[in-house]
């Protein structure tokens, strides 16, 4: 992968089209794909869970519009791919951590629209309790760690939870979403080599959606091919179309396949983009009406639904069908948040220390 | 052993670390310690020295220049349920880890609504007294003390250095343990402690009913070597040890005062933001009329630590500050 082709794509979304197969900076020889054979039913799968994650924050921006959530809120539209076909190849046991853009991720993880809408609402029936907000979810049961919003903080705290996996002979996973801005921390850099060093069972996904919030890729790094640098780590690294539902899942199932055989930390430079501003806050002026208007010609969720369509896997009652429980489950979720009880103040202090609280079970 | 040629019958305050975390990761195999040369080099302070060879490479593990991504990786591994010791080699470094213990280790549990506690040990040398200049020589405790969701230790006795371990990794919270560096060749008989060591109590190392001075970490033997001058004066000083900087033990410095109707405090790092800067408004809004004289304070001035000696030995707390100070509460 060239620093040109890079480039290139920034201006040319269609450019991965030109095949499905990702593409390898450094392919490990043994990790032979053992993927899941592509099925109607599967496929299916894939396009709900990219849809809850849509309409889950097309209804965020009504809200937030409405001011019922606040904060930072950090909208994923565009790169839904990413998340659902990166934990298809996880399994319940892998542990997680990911952004503060990273509903997504939690969505995808199997954390219910319940609970994070409740969360958005910030209350107790949140998946932080109400505690942590958009920006951060987390979920002991489902070994889903956050929601950091220090860009790059998690890289190293996902190291030390492969570590220990590692120490304690688990044979699990650790998958650590961050983005492309991350690639300027020190955090990212330190964190690979020791990585690699220690070959920790660590999948970094680095979500490129080609900006750190206005300051687009080829202004905030002096060599765009990420995928090549982090394999100067010393670790198989691949770019893959990150608009491509089926193209993440087979790179992450490879990915995961060649962790789990010992070869040490994988990377994925997953390409996509973002359709909305970097936040609400955001007017969003830094990037060109028709580079937006590109990438959305290759909107993940319709270029699955045109390939199911084109195969004859799917027609409209089906979408439809898919669409209206979708709905429905938000609906509810948004319910249950406006019914669900706030915190009270006496609680402030709880979770500040293991002593000053129970913990949510 | 032997490493500093210390008689065979007295400890030294390295030797007591040693001890702890030998004693740490015999006994719960969950337990490792990490850090940059802990394992070949044994430690750069020489406290882990012998340990790789007792218990191998994963669990006395040399981490690389790192401080950020090992600090991180050790919240990590304690979140999936390992009892990491990860050691800094000074304060002054643990600055590149800052994002990781503030960010992360203080506040995962909070965020996550109490589901995510991080029982992470993190030890490191602080202070003065050795001519390494502005960059190896600072007492930042006191802003790792202002941060809540962590502890704060830093033990000044050899039966602490031993005992405050085990308990540190007992709490299902991350503690960070400063040892300051001038004490690490102080040598005595080490003593069985007389009960459990607690992580929340302050400590009367000295009794007395003229003045409290209250201090932690490597200003209590100046401390004690004060109230030694000032008792043969005649001026009777209780010298507190806090032991723990966070939380602080309100209730032996109120008590204190109470007996002793003044007060001073001893603390290694600038007067300004200090530790003794809280400690003192907590005497003047708890023990205001308890006090017959202002709260006197006695920190490092306010300078980049120095390397020449003679300029060194001018910015720190030393024995006559502190006798000096107390003339002036007590006179
Ligand atoms: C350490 C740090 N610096 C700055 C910020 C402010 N900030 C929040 S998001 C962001 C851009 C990050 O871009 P990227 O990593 O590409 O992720 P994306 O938002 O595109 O998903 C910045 C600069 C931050 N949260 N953390």
């Amino acid at each position: 992968m060239s620093a040109a082709r890079s480039t290139r794509m920034r201006n040319d979304p269609a450019h991965p089209k030109s095949g499905t197969k990702t593409t390898t900076t450094k392919r490990s020889a043994s990790t032979e794909s053992r993927a899941r054979q592509p099925s109607t039913g599967h496929r299916t799968d894939l396009l709900e869970s990219m849809l809850r994650i849509r309409h889950f924050e097309e209804r965020c921006v009504e809200l937030y519009s409405a001011a019922k959530i606040r904060g930072f809120v950090h909208l994923y539209i565009g790169e839904e791919a990413v998340a659902v076909g990166v934990n298809e190849a996880l399994t319940p046991e892998d542990a997680v951590v990911s952004t503060y853009r990273e509903h997504g991720h939690a969505l995808a993880r199997g954390i219910t629209a319940d609970a994070v809408m409740a969360e958005m609402y910030g209350r107790t029936t949140g998946c932080s309790g109400g505690r942590g907000g958009s920006m951060h979810l987390f979920d002991a049961s489902r070994r889903f760690y956050g929601g950091n919003a220090i860009v790059a903080g998690g890289l190293p705290l996902a190291a030390g939870l492969a570590l220990a996996d590692r120490m304690r002979g688990r044979t699990d996973v650790t998958c650590c979403f961050f983005g492309d801005g991350a690639f300027a921390e020190g955090e990212f850099h330190e964190t690979a080599n020791l990585a690699a060093l220690w070959k920790l069972p660590l999948l970094l996904v680095c979500e490129n959606n080609l900006y750190a919030m206005g300051t687009a890729l080829e202004r905030h790094q002096a060599q765009t091919d990420l995928a090549m640098r982090a394999a100067s780590y010393g670790m198989v690294a691949w770019a893959v179309d990150g608009m491509d539902v089926e193209a993440v899942e087979q790179a992450a199932q490879r990915a995961v396949e060649g962790i789990r055989a010992g070869t040490g930390p994988h990377f994925l430079e997953m390409r996509t983009y973002r359709f909305r501003a970097h936040s609400m806050y955001d007017p969003d002026r830094y990037r060109d009406k028709a580079e937006i208007e590109q990438w959305k010609s290759r909107d993940p969720i319709s270029l699955l639904t045109d390939r199911m369509r084109e195969n004859g896997e799917l027609g409209d009652r089906e979408v439809a069908r898919i669409e209206q429980r979708i709905t429905a489950e938000i609906d509810q979720a948004v319910e249950a948040a406006e019914k669900a009880p706030e915190e009270p103040v006496e609680d402030l202090l709880h979770h500040v220390t293991s002593s000053s609280a129970e913990a949510v079970s | 052993m032997g490493v500093d040629g210390t008689h065979e019958a007295k400890t030294t305050y390295r030797e007591a670390m040693r001890e702890a975390l030998r004693e740490a990761l015999r006994s719960d195999d969950r337990v490792f310690l990490m850090g940059e040369d802990v394992g070949r080099y044994g430690g750069c302070f020489g406290v882990s020295l012998g340990l790789l060879e007792e218990f191998g490479p994963e669990r006395v593990r040399d981490t690389p220049l790192s401080e950020s991504a090992f600090v991180g990786a050790g919240i990590g591994a304690a979140l999936a349920g390992m009892r990491p010791i990860v050691e800094i080699m000074t304060v002054n470094f643990s600055l590149l880890a800052l994002d990781q213990i503030l960010n992360n280790a203080a506040t995962l549990l909070h965020m996550s609504g109490g589901q995510l506690p991080v029982p992470l040990v993190i030890r490191m040398t602080t202070g003065a007294g050795r001519q390494l200049a502005a960059q190896h020589s600072h007492s930042l405790e006191g802003w790792y003390a202002h941060i809540p969701g962590i502890r704060v230790l830093a033990p000044a006795t050899l039966e602490d250095a031993r005992h405050m371990l085990a308990p540190a990794l007992a709490d299902p919270d991350p503690v960070l343990i400063f040892e300051h560096g001038s004490l690490y060749n102080v040598s005595g008989e080490l003593l069985p402690p007389d009960a459990p060591v607690d992580l929340d109590h302050a400590a009367i190392r000295r009794p007395g009913t003229d003045i409290s001075l209250i201090t932690y970490g490597g200003s209590l033997p100046k401390a004690l070597a004060a109230a030694d001058e000032l008792a043969a004066e005649g001026i009777s000083a209780e010298v507190i040890d806090l032991r723990t900087l966070r939380p602080l033990d309100d209730e032996a410095i109120t008590a204190s005062v109470t007996r002793t109707h003044r007060a001073m405090v001893i603390d290694e790092a600038w007067r300004t933001g200090s530790l003794a800067a809280e400690v003192s408004a907590r005497i003047a809004e708890g023990s205001f009329y308890e006090l017959d004289a202002p709260v006197e304070r006695v920190c490092s001035a306010e300078v980049p630590m120095p390397y020449a000696r003679r300029l060194e030995e001018a910015a720190l707390p030393q024995t006559a500050d502190i006798v000096a100070a107390a003339h002036r509460a007590v006179d």
